[in-house]
């Protein structure tokens, strides 16, 4: 869509650091700050900068609009499923303390879990708002 | 500082230049949640307001136009409405604890028993990680399902699935749907 070549070649340089800052942030969450949802809106950031600089077209053909949605929908339910975990290992709704053999364990796993989901969810909630919005940019219509 | 940016914000009729003092407003912002020692706040109103919200507004604008509308006529009652409401809320804030005070009731409360059991409890150096994820999972799993609904609604209004094949090509149509459902 652009040919900058300036703007081609920063972007290929920042979008993996930003994914890695993502994905530290998600995981290093428990111990700096962050955790899932700012991961989350830091890894579709690598996204949208991506359809921002080759077009909705090539980033569509990396994360196709069905894969997203679906991924959407899988983030709550990791998150609703690890509640329903700790009910079947016989704990209230999103007790975390049942998860593993010792709490404090099952309370890192618990946590673990629901950024992950947390984090999947708001990162293709937020891509699939931008595929939305940019779809219906006259430049993309004819898809 | 940031009230000259909002001043600027309303006054200002380019709607892109509107766009950069928000986001700019938002890093400021920002900034005055690191000096709180907000750190998590911090990093989702850096990656939040002045990222992804500058995005879609700005992608908004491609699709509408880059010069607002003025109206000639002053607007009296809103602005009686705004210092009434302004001076109720400076009001407000007479009888609040000063910033930082140890003895304000909200540090009285529940944040003493985070501060002292969670490491026992949960065991992980950040805190605010484990209110959110575990003391406070359900509001957590509520914002995920805000995010998620809201993606939803984004998907179900704007995006043309569901238009028929025959005008799927003609962009004035798509244009006169967006503008109803702005109405």
């Amino acid at each position: 869509m652009i040919n900058h070549v300036l703007l081609r070649v920063v972007a290929k340089l920042l979008i993996p650091l930003i994914m890695l800052f993502a994905l530290y942030v998600q995981f290093h969450g428990e111990y700096s700050p962050g955790g899932g949802f700012q991961a989350g809106v830091i890894f579709a950031a690598a996204f949208i900068l991506y359809g921002l600089i080759f077009g909705l077209q090539a980033v569509k053909s990396v994360a196709p609009t069905g894969v997203i949605r679906v991924l959407m929908a899988l983030g709550v339910l990791i998150f609703a499923g690890t509640g329903l975990l700790s009910i079947m290992a016989g704990g209230n709704y999103l007790d975390y303390n049942v998860l593993a053999a010792d709490p404090v364990a099952g309370q890192h796993l618990g946590i673990l879990l629901i950024e992950i989901g947390v984090g999947v969810t708001v990162a293709s909630a937020m891509i699939m708002i931008y595929y939305t919005f940019s779809g219906r940019h006259p430049l993309n219509q004819d898809e | 500082m940031l009230a000259v940016m909002a001043i600027a914000i309303i006054r200002i009729r380019s709607l892109i230049a509107v766009i950069m003092l928000s986001g700019m407003y938002s890093l400021l912002t920002a900034l005055l949640f690191v000096l709180m020692d907000a750190v998590d706040v911090a990093l989702t109103e850096a990656a939040v307001g002045a990222g992804i919200s500058i995005i879609l507004l700005l992608a908004t604008l491609s699709l509408t136009g880059e010069t607002r509308l003025t109206k000639k006529t002053p607007a009296l009652l809103p602005l009686i409405v705004v210092v009434l409401t302004g001076m109720v809320l400076i009001y407000g804030t007479l009888d609040m604890p000063h910033y930082a005070d140890p003895n304000a009731p909200v540090h009285q409360h529940l944040g003493i028993r985070f501060i002292q059991d969670s490491p026992q409890e949960i065991g992980i150096p950040n805190m605010v990680t484990s209110v959110l994820a575990s003391y406070r999972g359900f509001d957590t799993l509520g914002e995920i399902v805000v995010v998620f609904v809201a993606g939803v609604a984004v998907m179900l209004l704007l995006s043309n699935r569901r238009r028929r094949p025959a005008s799927s090509s003609d962009p004035t149509s798509a244009r006169d749907k967006q503008e109803a459902l702005d109405d």
